[in-house]
């Protein structure tokens, strides 16, 4: 029997083949996120409850948002353009000016802020055709949050010095509370057709 | 000056590449971890509106998707050019989305059923009608947490 010595195994391609392999990972992997509007779809009525509750709401305190199948924007009555919805968005949820057809107001005691005079309850209440395209319908969607998120940071802002996103959870909520999150779907509504 | 001269004299060392494997599968182990293979074929052209506000989603594995639009042209012989919905691998109708969240929800551990979130890739052409059929098919699931996927851009 030949007693040959033992050699050591070659690594030196070692390095090429985890090239290889990196490579391969390199080209296969995607990096992108998801991203999108999170929201929160209602609960579904009961059969039996009674649908008096959404009577009570004042008209002023609604802010109606139609969308009609030629992606037209009817907004508390009137044809406007995409790009004002936002700024009307914000003076509804926050009147400002104590208005008369706007939301009512009343003094609330919240932590961090004390005694404020804010809206009430206004609510959002957003309805399209069947035949909308999605992408206004997302549009529309994407500039009432947009109202909401440009008020909160103000008021962020203002009293905490730092931008919604970067507060204290005992502080977002109270930010919460003082600019809650209006927006209702509307039960959708069979008009228009396909 | 003297010391650099006799520097110049001795010749480049060779580099020692003993150690590059060792950095070669560091890397490699990283896009190993990292990496997050294509979940689905896409047979449907799905181009997701833009939005300013769009956020990140949160925890991958708590999410389930339903994607919807156009199918691809090899598949429009067989289901025509309107809207479809697609989930995982197949074609699906408004109808089979109740039973599609149940067995998702099916598969995620006890913890984190009440926090499975729904993202909704769509087509931006699609219709609301279909759109308005599948959220309420949503709610009738239970599944209440949803997410319109979009890119998101600065500004619009």
């Amino acid at each position: 029997m030949g007693k040959k010595e033992l050699s050591p195994i070659n690594a030196g391609s070692m390095a090429d083949i985890a090239f290889l392999l990196l490579i391969f990972f390199l080209i296969t992997t995607t990096m992108d996120v998801d991203t999108g509007l999170q929201r929160r779809l209602p609960r579904l009525p009961d059969e039996d409850q009674q649908e008096d509750s959404s009577d009570k709401i004042k008209e002023r305190n609604v802010f109606v948002v139609l969308v009609n199948k030629h992606d037209e924007l009817l907004v508390e009555g009137k044809l406007i353009d995409l790009h004002q919805l936002r700024q009307q968005a914000r003076d509804f949820i926050a009147n400002p000016n104590n208005a008369e057809n706007l939301p009512e107001k009343e003094t609330k005691e919240l932590p961090y802020f004390g005694s404020v005079y804010i809206t009430k309850n206004p609510v959002i209440s957003l309805t399209n055709d069947r035949g909308t395209s999605y992408g206004m319908y997302l549009r529309v969607q994407n500039e009432l949050v947009a109202a909401k998120n440009e008020l909160r940071d103000e008021i962020s802002i203002q009293q905490f010095g730092a931008n919604f996103e970067d507060l204290t959870e005992a502080q977002i909520d109270a930010v919460k509370n003082y600019y809650p999150s209006v927006l209702s779907e509307a039960e959708p509504k069979n008009i228009g057709g396909k | 000056m003297s010391r650099f001269s006799k520097k110049g004299k001795k010749g480049m060392a060779a580099i020692n590449t003993a150690s590059l494997p060792d950095i070669v599968f560091m890397l490699l182990f990283f896009f190993m971890t990292t990496t997050v293979m294509k979940e689905v074929n896409l047979m449907i052209t799905v181009k997701v509106p833009d939005a300013t506000e769009a956020r990140k989603l949160e925890k991958k594995s708590l999410v389930s998707y339903i994607y919807m639009g156009q199918p691809l042209r090899s598949f429009q012989k067989l289901y025509g050019t309107e809207p479809r919905i697609q989930l995982n691998d197949q074609f699906r109708d408004v109808a089979d989305i109740v039973d599609f969240i149940a067995q998702e929800r099916d598969a995620m551990d006890e913890n984190d059923r009440n926090k499975m979130t729904v993202s909704l890739k769509i087509d931006s052409d699609t219709r609301m009608g279909t759109v308005i059929d599948v959220k309420q098919s949503l709610r009738r699931a239970q599944a209440l947490k949803i997410s319109y996927s979009a890119r998101q851009v600065e500004e619009l």
